[in-house]
């Protein structure tokens, strides 16, 4: 199992999750090269869709990186993608699929070592659960 | 025709004047005839008549009209209770007529508990008509002699026609309205819900009285006597519509250990004590809740013994 | 409009296990509405499909369509060329939908993605509440306005039952009591008068109990 390596889909917010890819960028961080970065404007405009769509296409793991939900640039936009992640992680169940493969994390702009250290720790979490089928 | 629209012995009690007395009884869960014979038999003599409920709290049990005859058979004057919810406006007007022709004079008209509750959960309901079109329908068959399609029907049922009153359900306000309704729809009796509020149970009387209500309709006090301090509690709590002031809760609890019940047997009968000298108060129905057994010693100590014969 | 509910996945997935080709097809009236039958509901429940049979390395194909209303003919007739090339049809519509294409094409396996609970609205963002039984004969303006037929759990014609507490109906603390409802609306329009009066039994002949209803008018018969 030591060689699976899961692919991931991150929908990361342009606000504060990729400003702090950027931070960690000239901190000489990278992400890992299993993670795809998908940008949006704001993570409330992420539907259950498009979090089921990676699956279909045969991604192991998806996650939100989003604003604290204190300091979301559109107010609620994180609050209603951790809602969506909520239903997905239902779907999922149902579907015995180990909800823990879409999670949501609350960043902050400059933390650049923060937004590595979930890919990793996304990967690591997926790694253990192993492919989905 | 007899001045009574019924005959029945509480109806004959009711209007010579005298203090009424009645009990109640619950059908057994089963088939089990002696058991109810035995229950009903501690009420024989100390009571006017028993209410055979009708699957109480939507459990089902023997049907309120079959175990009415069984207490006909013991001697024992049953009041049948029919609620709404197990009938369509068929069903209830063919067993008003069945009750009749074998004997049963009194008959208490109820909604009947959501079967949410009960032991059936699953079930459909029916709720064709309510407890006051019930009313309604048992006085017009009885006084126009007419079904609920206004066709004649031979002989009328003469019943004795009762209704419940819960003086305090919400909206408090209402509720002397709905027991005015529910005369005027054509109850002759009423059996009040458990009173332990007492305050409030006074001031619901006094606007009774106001609005002469116990000049149309002989109102029957509820009582059942509390036998632990759990029953209370449950009932303050689980029970809907129940008014247990946390003042009673606190005597039981002082009570100490094996005297609960006594205890609760005492506020029984200060209460029934109370309810003889109450303007508008009929008499007292007792519902001695799997207790049937005290109902001697609380009738003799509630100094309602013997019966009086009319 | 019509509130329905998703049927639970495993269940929508027990009824078509046995076939390859499925078409889900939504409604744009009340189930979009309700956030349970739209083309955004028809597209999760195909991709959750799909997951499935990729995860259990199962062969599927699945086809997303959405119709303007499953209940009218003329809309359901859009899916005439499509239908026959699929082995059963989800429809995510109220419990008319399904029937309708079931009848339209007698040939299709039909079967039914959404639980249809009652005729209500959203009181709230994502809490819907029951208001019309459709009995067939409204009474609402003799209640305040508020139906106790469909409202009151016993419903009651002449006030409150027993069970009435503290504003709550005995089925559940989580249902109001309609009738303490009607009652204070009714004083606060001083016309508790009118509630004094006595209703008699309702005829249920124009609600369900009078048999399937069907209903004719002439002057819109073409």
């Amino acid at each position: 199992m030591n060689d699976f390596k899961p692919q991931i889909i991150a929908f990361c917010c342009t606000n504060c999750a990729s400003s702090a890819a950027q931070v960690a960028e000239g901190m000489k961080k990278t992400l890992p090269e299993n993670v795809k970065i998908i940008q949006v404007p704001c993570t409330g405009r992420i539907e259950v869709l498009h979090l089921l769509k990676p699956f279909e296409e045969g991604a192991d793991g998806v996650y939100v990186a989003g604003c604290q939900e204190d300091s979301c640039q559109y107010v609620s936009g994180i609050t209603k993608a951790a809602k969506r992640v909520e239903h997905v992680k239902k779907i999922l169940e149902e579907l015995d699929i180990e909800p823990e493969r879409i999670s949501v994390f609350n960043l902050y702009a400059g933390k650049g070592h923060e937004f590595v250290q979930v890919a990793l720790d996304m990967t690591d979490k997926i790694k253990e659960l192993g492919p989905v089928m | 025709m007899s001045e009574f629209k019924s005959g029945s012995n509480l109806e004959k009690i009711l209007k010579a004047g005298h203090f009424a007395f009645t009990g109640e009884c619950g059908p057994p869960q089963g088939a089990n005839v002696d058991h109810l014979k035995e229950k009903a038999g501690h009420l024989k003599g100390c009571v006017d008549a028993v209410n055979i409920t009708d699957n109480q709290t939507a459990v089902v049990r023997m049907s309120s009209w079959a175990a009415s005859l069984i207490l006909l058979d013991e001697g024992i004057e049953p009041n049948f209770q029919m609620v709404c919810r197990d009938r369509n406006r068929l069903a209830i007007q063919s067993d008003i007529l069945g009750v009749y022709a074998h004997g049963i004079r009194n008959m208490l008209c109820l909604s009947g508990d959501h079967q949410k509750f009960g032991n059936h959960p699953d079930a459909k309901n029916v709720f064709d008509i309510d407890s006051m079109q019930l009313i309604y329908t048992a006085k017009t068959m009885r006084d126009e002699g007419k079904f609920l399609n206004g066709q004649d029907l031979d002989v009328s049922p003469k019943l004795f026609i009762g209704a419940a009153s819960n003086p305090f359900a919400e909206p408090f306000e209402f509720r002397v309205h709905r027991l005015a309704k529910k005369i005027a729809a054509g109850a002759g009796f009423i059996q009040t819900q458990c009173i332990y509020n007492m305050d409030k149970f006074r001031e619901f009387m006094k606007r009774a009285v106001d609005m002469g209500l116990h000049e149309k309709c002989y109102i029957l006090a509820g009582v059942t006597p509390m036998k632990s301090v759990g029953m209370a509690r449950y009932m303050a709590k689980s029970v809907p519509g129940m008014d247990v002031p946390g003042s009673l809760i606190k005597r039981l609890q002082g009570a100490g250990k094996g005297k609960v019940a006594e205890e609760g047997i005492k506020f029984a009968l200060e209460q029934i004590e109370e309810f003889k000298e109450m303007e508008g108060i009929a008499g007292v129905h007792l519902m001695a809740i799997e207790w049937e057994h005290k109902v001697p010693e609380i009738a003799e100590r509630a100094g309602v013994l013997p019966r009086p014969t009319v | 409009m019509i509130v329905a509910e998703p049927k639970p996945i495993k269940e929508i997935l027990e009824m078509v296990k046995d076939f390859k080709k499925v078409l889900i097809i939504g409604c744009k009236g009340c189930v979009t509405v309700c956030n349970v039958g739209g083309s955004k509901e028809v597209g999760i429940l195909a991709s959750t499909l799909r997951i499935d049979a990729k995860k259990n390395g199962k062969k599927i194909e699945v086809e997303e369509h959405t119709l303007e209303r499953q209940c009218d003919p003329e809309y359901v007739d859009e899916i005439k060329d499509i239908i026959n090339d699929y082995e059963a049809v989800i429809s995510i519509a109220c419990g008319v939908g399904p029937q309708f294409l079931s009848e339209r094409f007698p040939s299709a396996r039909v079967f039914p993605g959404v639980n249809t609970k009652f005729m209500g609205g959203a009181t709230e963002h994502g809490i819907w509440s029951e208001r019309c039984a459709g009995c067939g004969q409204c009474v609402i303006h003799y209640f305040g306005g508020i139906c106790p037929i469909a409202r009151c759990s016993k419903s009651l014609l002449n006030g409150p039952c027993g069970g009435s507490d503290h504003g709550k109906c005995e089925i559940s603390k989580d249902v109001d009591c309609i009738w303490d409802i009607i009652v204070r609306k009714m004083m606060e329009q001083d016309r508790l008068d009118e509630l004094l009066e006595f209703k008699p039994p309702k005829s249920w002949t124009t609600a369900r109990d009078g048999g399937p209803r069907q209903l004719i008018r002439e002057e819109l018969v073409i």
